[in-house]
């Protein structure tokens, strides 16, 4: 039973999540960093997926058929996207707060996802698999990254890969990506993230290697205040993303 | 006209429109037809307010300038305008009062524009045959365009935006566009506010013949009471643009026509031979209205509704064309990643995109104008400095040819520049 036990919630920041889940999908609220941060992220994966497998990313619904878990949903902003471009999506969250704001979204927007306050560990012990897993923006609220990140990749299926996007524990993320975004520039709330809490790109990657999947591309992603917008960069000491793929059987 | 969209005629993912554009002059209808060309999936639909074939009674012509045809070439109605679309070959800008026998020259452009492409760096082109080459393309997308129906109100949800039509039906839209014009009514009930500059001059247009041919040449006078431009057509015609104080240019055109043809000769000049007024002559209104906002939430503005310019560089209905390549690109894009077309977050883009272009031009053209109608001395002996300078910094020269083709102002949509979304 101890491994049963082993948890990845760290219940204090599903709290601190749970008690802003009204703003998700205010465009102007507390989540405003992460709708700028939408397009740049939603790319990345879309061209990604498609190429892997086979698709054209300027097509409509280029993900049709592909079952898509996002881990750590939140409100849906990426799960919605996703079932838009045509993804059979799997949203899931340890808050049951965020997946009742999710849930009337979508219900809202006319997008099937199948929304669950669920962990990562229940739906890997239900035997679930998808051709794609997205963790964007979750590890670093995790309780156990190496647990967590095992937990994920037993679920990709051959041929399928993941993604990890999160920050990097440096000093220049510490500086930007705690200090200024949360005190100078109030970006977001105080406390969103913890230095202690980031992740280095060698702890995704160590488990994920161990659990089968080969790393395959990294970037760092960058914002630049002139265009206002963000852009891959090849600096991943703030903001990075990277991509795991399994081999086919 | 019968065909009234029911909510479960439309495919069960999409059960509402996508684009609602209120609006069917170039910018409605280009807009419309743009996002449609790229995502065919998109349920867009047009709305005027304006009878049926209202516009056919338009005499105008636009000057087209490189960016522009090169956007309405991705919307293949370029070949279908061509033919009556004149090159403009050479422009010739002079400044001079009324009574000077000679006109100094202080800038000539020959030729081709910037490009190596060896294209005229802009067209003269009737309205009539831009309206009907955009609407065919619009009936060959299945893009509905209704007119005599206005959006008369509308509420914006967290979803959708409800509005409310005058033929008593209702959309529901993901987003509503305004194209509605310099006076928009749709800008006003989003509660967007305009600057506004009255300038209390009138741009008088008509169409002249001539007996002698123009060689493609456009021609800009800047006279005392505001610019003389003007601008090739097809034939020995030329379009004029003249620019009066509102209470003159209202007498000129109500006058008889010895008199007005009269007035026009003291100004065209002899140098094509005799001249004919064609058609009617209408007088213009000028001013600069600026919208201090160009989005809200599932709504945008575009064209003249966010940005009514003095039209003495020929820049109004440009900017309304690349107002419609960075829309079209911005709304394209968001949906090919899944996401809200309505969404604040996605609109800003097209915001950011147009508002610094838009404002530069609007300065640009209110300084040109406050300058060039002034006929104090001081600022005489400035500008005529300072175009002669111009005329001899090839740097600067080619930066106004670039400005007249419309391709300044950094991170082009891509249809400005011939590509497809």
């Amino acid at each position: 039973m101890s491994e049963a036990a082993r948890t990845t919630i760290d219940q204090a920041e599903v709290d601190r999540f749970s008690a802003m889940a009204a703003e998700w999908w205010d465009p102007t609220g507390k989540f405003r960093p992460l709708h700028k941060f939408n397009p740049i992220r939603l790319t990345y994966i879309r061209d990604m997926v498609c190429g892997q497998f086979g698709r054209d990313p300027k097509a409509h619904r280029p993900l049709e058929g592909l079952r898509i878990l996002d881990i750590g949903c939140g409100g849906g902003l990426l799960s919605e996207p996703m079932a838009r471009m045509g993804a059979d999506v799997l949203g899931a969250d340890a808050s049951e707060k965020n997946i009742g704001i999710a849930k009337a979204h979508a219900a809202g927007s006319g997008v099937p996802v199948d929304y669950r306050a669920v962990t990562a560990e229940a739906l890997a012990e239900a035997g679930e698999s998808f051709d794609v897993v997205l963790n964007m923006e979750v590890v670093e609220h995790v309780s156990d990254v190496d647990f967590f990140l095992t937990t994920c990749a037993s679920m990709v299926r051959p041929g399928g890969m993941t993604f990890v996007a999160t920050i990097n524990r440096t000093m220049k993320a510490a500086a930007l990506a705690i200090f200024a975004a949360e005190n100078v520039l109030r970006w977001l709330p105080r406390g969103t993230h913890q230095y202690e809490k980031l992740v280095r790109p060698e702890e995704i990657e160590k488990p994920l290697n161990a659990a089968g999947l080969t790393v395959t591309d990294r970037t760092g992603v960058f914002f630049n205040p002139l265009l206002n917008q963000w852009n891959l960069s090849k600096d991943m000491d703030v903001n990075y993303m990277l991509v795991a793929r399994r081999a086919s059987a | 006209m019968t065909d009234v969209i029911e909510p479960d005629a439309i495919k069960p993912d999409a059960p509402m429109l996508d684009v609602l554009v209120a609006g069917g002059g170039y910018v409605g209808l280009s807009l419309a037809v743009s996002i449609k060309k790229a995502a065919p999936h998109l349920a867009v639909e047009v709305v005027d307010g304006a009878p049926e074939h209202v516009w056919q009674k338009d005499e105008r012509a636009s000057a087209i300038v490189a960016a522009a045809r090169n956007l309405l070439d991705v919307l293949g109605v370029w070949n279908e305008i061509a033919p009556e679309a004149e090159p403009i070959r050479r422009m010739v800008i002079t400044d001079s009062r009324t009574a000077d026998p000679v006109r100094p020259v202080f800038l000539t452009f020959e030729g081709a524009g910037s490009g190596d492409d060896g294209q005229p760096f802009a067209h003269m082109v009737p309205n009539r045959a831009m309206t009907g080459s955009l609407l065919r393309q619009a009936e060959l997308l299945g893009i509905p365009v209704r007119w005599s129906t206005s959006a008369e109100g509308f509420a914006t949800g967290q979803h959708a935006t409800d509005v409310n039509l005058s033929d008593g039906s209702a959309r529901k839209t993901r987003l509503l566009v305004a194209c509605d014009g310099v006076r928009s009514k749709l800008r006003d009930m989003a509660g967007i506010k305009t600057v506004r500059f009255d300038y209390g001059q009138s741009g008088i247009v008509t169409t002249v013949e001539h007996e002698r041919p123009h060689d493609g040449t456009a021609e800009e006078h800047f006279l005392p009471a505001g610019p003389f431009a003007t601008l090739p057509l097809t034939g020995n015609r030329s379009s004029l643009v003249w620019t009066e104080r509102t209470e003159d240019a209202r007498r000129l055109v109500e006058s008889d026509d010895l008199v007005f043809e009269e007035e026009l000769e003291r100004r065209f000049g002899h140098k094509l031979g005799a001249l004919k007024v064609v058609g009617g002559r209408r007088a213009f209104p000028l001013g600069l209205t600026l919208a201090r906002a160009f989005i809200a939430p599932r709504f945008a503005l575009a064209g003249d509704a966010a940005h009514g310019i003095h039209p003495i560089s020929g820049q109004g209905l440009n900017l309304g064309f690349k107002d419609v390549a960075a829309l079209a690109e911005t709304i394209v894009e968001a949906d090919r990643l899944g996401l809200d077309i309505g969404a604040v977050s996605v609109l800003e883009r097209y915001e950011t995109w147009r508002r610094f272009d838009t404002v530069r031009m609007g300065v640009t053209t209110d300084v040109l104008n406050r300058l060039f109608s002034n006929d104090a001395t001081p600022i005489r002996v400035l500008r005529d400095v300072g175009l002669g300078i111009v005329d001899r910094l090839p740097g600067l020269k080619s930066f106004f040819i670039r400005q007249a083709e419309g391709t300044t102002g950094g991170g082009h949509p891509r249809m400005l520049v011939g590509q497809r979304i």
